[in-house]
């Protein structure tokens, strides 16, 4: 670190070392005219001495300079005219670079676009004179033609048509070739040159030297209609490839297009619409119905309805208050809200849903193993059992035919052995398999686990916050005094409003859907470990446990024993109102299922899974909880601590388990599993445990899950068949096996139209995935 | 057999020799990272019907910084997977794209194009 300032005089002392990283700044500038690796250390030694310049990296090959700087002594500005003293340009972007993930690389689309039309053009080229050198290729069969036309000159004007082909249209295939091979690599582009290549020199000779083959007794035949055909025809297959691989990202480029542009800040008082990139934490953001949430925080004021499918795949909107999250992308449906800001850019869950998908589709599954070993040694393996065809066609054909033979069984194996569809059989199905799972709140950590559902047989559910919804709610309300509901709940709930009990939440959740009236209470008090008393409407209330009626000498009625004791036998929690001395109404809260639970568990049974639940709770409730939702095999009384040891009990029994939590205790469960689910967006604990996380709090994400997990699996075996199939048959046909047999030979050009089919039906068969809906 | 079968059979046993050594038994290109400054270990890459070099060798723990250069348009090398680090990245053409991560365990660990058909490793040690 170099601060010292040389020539020019700094009015600041320099800065110590062991300055806090907050009071530096970093600026990255793109440098311009740095050819070598001096270049770059001149760069970087320039600006370490500038004053104000803590410590900057110049990186040649990404013509960057990472630099830290005091904000207080120079500016952006000033470290530009420091690149330019030095004699080095700085080239500043059009935009500002954006600090956001999802602002995605447009350079790069562009480039792609660019890319593709230029694919496009070469390929009409190709198709264009292909289609004139066939027929011309086929006066021969015409012998009145061909006494038109001599030979010679036929061979000539089939050349100077080729040629365009070869060096405009094929001239990529030749130079990758070439690139390939100074590395010692070969690819498939490898194949298709020396194919193409040998096919194109042996016609280029038997025109130009016609007599030299004619005393050996060999026809001086051309194949310039091989060479072309062959070129169009790849260059085919790569068109329609790169169609269709661009749809195997449509999901996650949906995703970030979600994105909302602009969001409406509050500042001074005055709302103002500003970019996405400028909106940093703790800024107010106004957001009106019909609007995007901009990004991600916590509503301040004003309540609505928010569209939350594109991040839980929830098709139903969720009602936000004060104090709720939201989260950008998501759409505001009925109120208008303001909120704040507590997450920008790349730590919204909007990135992080992207990040972990993109992660997800650059994992490597198992089942690629085998693909990836076959593939890497393809293609030399392909070029060997092409010269050992060459070789033994020529050695054992009659002498005649014996070099045109040769050749062309030589070109056919080279070109239908292209290995495409093996490199593309599990990634594009991974690919649109973990995209349509994103879509609907479904993220898949990575192919390994996607591989792992596919192969569970028991899932096990922890019951609390899984099948249940986790918190208490109101499951009978019994006015006990002859007094009516609706004059009761509204004053119940006026009390609870003023507790922060889940109990009073539950009871004030289940008044609000009733459309109870909102009143107030005064002289509010909480009673520790008792309830709470209030006084509404001029009627003292009392609501809460048992002991807070009898220390306050309220007598039970009958009624009231009986109403409680067949709640206290479904076990729920009762709670006790009394009005003016006596009691008026029992409630009965529990944790209740949800809705939701009891179609997923049968589905998964229908799929032949069996499904576990485990609860804290004593064997009574667990055994209710169960036959509610049809469960046959349940764990009552598991402490925490003890989940991860009955997952272990499961896989024990030789079960692949899935285990489905929600919280940090089930962490060392989720990790014990064969494949760990995390629920409802999940603790961050959980997640990271979890191979697969559900957005949406319902099991209804697990029956997801694990249909998608089946249906890739099934696509990326079905790939993986078609692919091997296709090469291991293929081969020995374009080599001439069959021809003892049966005469059958493989022309080059069938083999090159095969050999482009392949590769598009391995992935129009992934992009079948893309149909993929949700059951039930 | 005549004397041309008899030099078409040679040179074909000769290229097949050629062929298996060119491909399997060549020598690979090794470099080792260059730590900048900020402690970061950086690697040029150029992309151009392989990589060079494609041994790369990196310390543990610390965050390693790969530039790879594509010095070409080929479809092949369009794609860069790095699966052990859960990496998948579209490599522009005549531009330098960084991919950053820190390996936490020592190892040899393969990074491939988008079909596996160019190859590269990285040793972290």
């Amino acid at each position: 670190m170099e601060t010292i300032p040389d020539h020019h005089p700094t009015p600041a002392a320099p800065a110590q070392p062991a300055a806090p990283a907050g009071g530096t700044e970093t600026a990255m500038l793109n440098i311009e005219g740095m050819t070598c690796a001096s270049c770059s250390n001149f760069v970087e030694k320039a600006l370490s001495r500038t004053p104000g310049v803590q410590r900057a990296t110049v990186n040649l090959a990404s013509e960057k300079a990472t630099i830290e700087y005091l904000p207080g002594q120079i500016d952006r500005a000033g470290l530009k005219a420091a690149v330019e003293q030095a004699g080095y340009g700085v080239h500043e972007p059009v935009a500002p670079a954006s600090p956001n993930v999802l602002a995605s690389d447009q350079e790069l689309d562009q480039r792609k676009a660019e890319a593709y039309l230029k694919l496009k053009r070469r390929f009409r080229v190709a198709v264009g004179l292909a289609v004139v050198i066939m027929p011309l290729s086929m006066l021969m069969l015409w012998p009145r033609m061909m006494n038109l036309i001599p030979t010679p000159l036929l061979n000539y004007v089939l050349l100077v048509l080729t040629l365009p082909v070869l060096l405009y249209s094929g001239r990529e295939f030749y130079v990758s070739a070439w690139n390939g091979f100074r590395h010692r690599t070969a690819s498939m582009d490898t194949l298709i040159a020396v194919g193409t290549g040998a096919a194109f020199l042996y016609s280029l000779a038997a025109t130009v030297i016609p007599h030299w083959f004619m005393q050996r007794g060999i026809m001086p035949e051309v194949y310039y209609d091989t060479t072309a055909t062959i070129i169009a025809l790849i260059l085919l297959g790569k068109v329609l490839e790169s169609r269709a691989k661009s749809k195997t990202s449509a999901a996650i480029k949906a995703l970030m297009g979600l994105q909302a542009k602009t969001a409406r800040l509050v500042r001074d008082g005055q709302e103002v619409d500003v970019p996405i990139e400028q909106v940093v934490p703790g800024d107010e953001v106004v957001v009106r119905p019909g609007e995007k949430v901009a990004t991600d925080g916590v509503l301040l004021s004003g309540h609505s309805a928010v569209d939350e499918s594109m991040l839980t795949g929830e098709s139903l909107p969720v009602e936000k208050k004060e104090g709720d999250h939201v989260f950008g992308a998501t759409l505001n449906k009925t109120g208008s809200f303001r909120f704040r800001v507590s997450k920008v850019g790349a730590e919204t869950m909007l990135a992080q849903i992207v990040k972990l998908v993109e992660e997800a589709q650059g994992s490597r599954a198992p089942i690629q193993q085998l693909a990836d070993k076959v593939s890497a040694v393809f293609v030399p393996v392909v070029v060997m059992i092409a010269i050992v065809t060459f070789v033994l066609w020529f050695d054992f054909a009659p002498e005649a035919t014996r070099l045109p033979l040769a050749l062309v069984n030589f070109v056919a194996v080279l070109i239908i052995a292209c290995p495409c569809a093996l490199g593309l059989a599990t990634p594009t199905a991974i690919m649109v398999g973990t995209g349509k799972g994103a879509e609907h709140g479904v993220l898949i950590r990575n192919a390994e686990a996607l591989e792992k559902a596919e192969k569970v047989t028991t899932v096990l559910l922890d019951k609390t916050g899984t099948i249940t919804r986790g918190e208490p709610s109101v499951t009978d309300f019994l006015p006990v005094n002859g007094e009516a509901t609706d004059r009761l709940l509204p004053l119940l709930a006026a009390v609870e409003r003023q507790s922060e009990h889940p109990l009073a939440e539950a009871v004030v959740r289940y008044a609000d859907a009733q459309g109870a009236a909102a009143l107030t209470a005064t002289a509010f008090q909480a009673l520790e470990g008792r309830g709470a008393s209030a006084t509404v409407d001029g009627q003292a209330i009392l609501l809460g446990n048992r002991r807070l009626l009898d220390e306050h000498q309220v007598p039970m009625t009958a009624a009231a024993e009986q109403a409680a004791a067949q709640l206290l036998d479904q076990a729920k929690t009762v709670l006790y109102a009394a009005m003016g001395g006596q009691v008026v109404a029992l409630i009965g809260v529990a944790d209740t299922v949800r809705d939701t639970s009891v179609a997923a568990i049968r589905h998964l049974q229908q799929q032949g899974i069996e499904v576990v639940m485990m609860t804290g709770d004593n064997p009574q409730t667990a055994a209710k909880v169960a036959e509610q939702v049809g469960i046959k095999r349940y764990f009552a009384e598991v402490l925490p601590a003890d989940k991860a040891g009955k997952v272990k009990e499961l896989q024990a029994e030789g079960r692949v388990v899935a285990m489905v939590g929600d919280g940090i205790n089930d962490a060392p469960a989720l990790a014990q599993a064969d494949i760990g689910l995390a629920m409802g967006g999940g603790t961050d604990v959980a997640m990271e445990a979890a191979g697969i996380t559900l957005m949406r709090s319902d099991l209804q994400g697990v029956v997801t899950a694990i249909d998608l997990s089946r249906q890739t699996m099934r696509t990326i075996k079905q790939n993986l068949f078609f692919a091997f199939i296709y090469n291991t048959l293929g081969i020995p046909i374009a080599a001439g096996l069959l021809f003892p047999l049966t005469g059958w030979l493989l022309s080059p050009m069938l083999a090159a139209g095969a050999m482009a089919l392949s590769s598009v039906s391995v992935l129009t068969n992934s992009l079948r995935l893309r149909a993929y809906k949700r059951t039930a | 057999m005549d004397t041309t079968q008899l030099i078409v059979t040679l040179a074909g046993v000769g290229l097949l020799v050629f062929v298996g050594w060119f491909f399997f038994l060549a020598p690979h290109r090794v470099a080792a990272a260059v730590s900048s400054s900020a402690g970061i270990q950086q690697v040029d890459i150029m992309v151009k019907g392989g990589y060079s070099p494609d041994v790369i060798e990196v310390e543990r723990g610390k965050p390693v910084q790969l530039n790879f250069y594509r010095d070409e348009e080929n479809s092949c090398s369009e794609e860069l997977l790095l699966p052990d680090f859960n990496i998948r990245r579209d490599l522009a053409p005549f531009k330098t794209t960084a991919i950053e991560f820190l390996p936490q365990q020592a190892g040899t660990f393969a990074f491939t194009c988008g079909m596996h058909m160019l190859r590269g490793s990285l040793v972290v040690k």
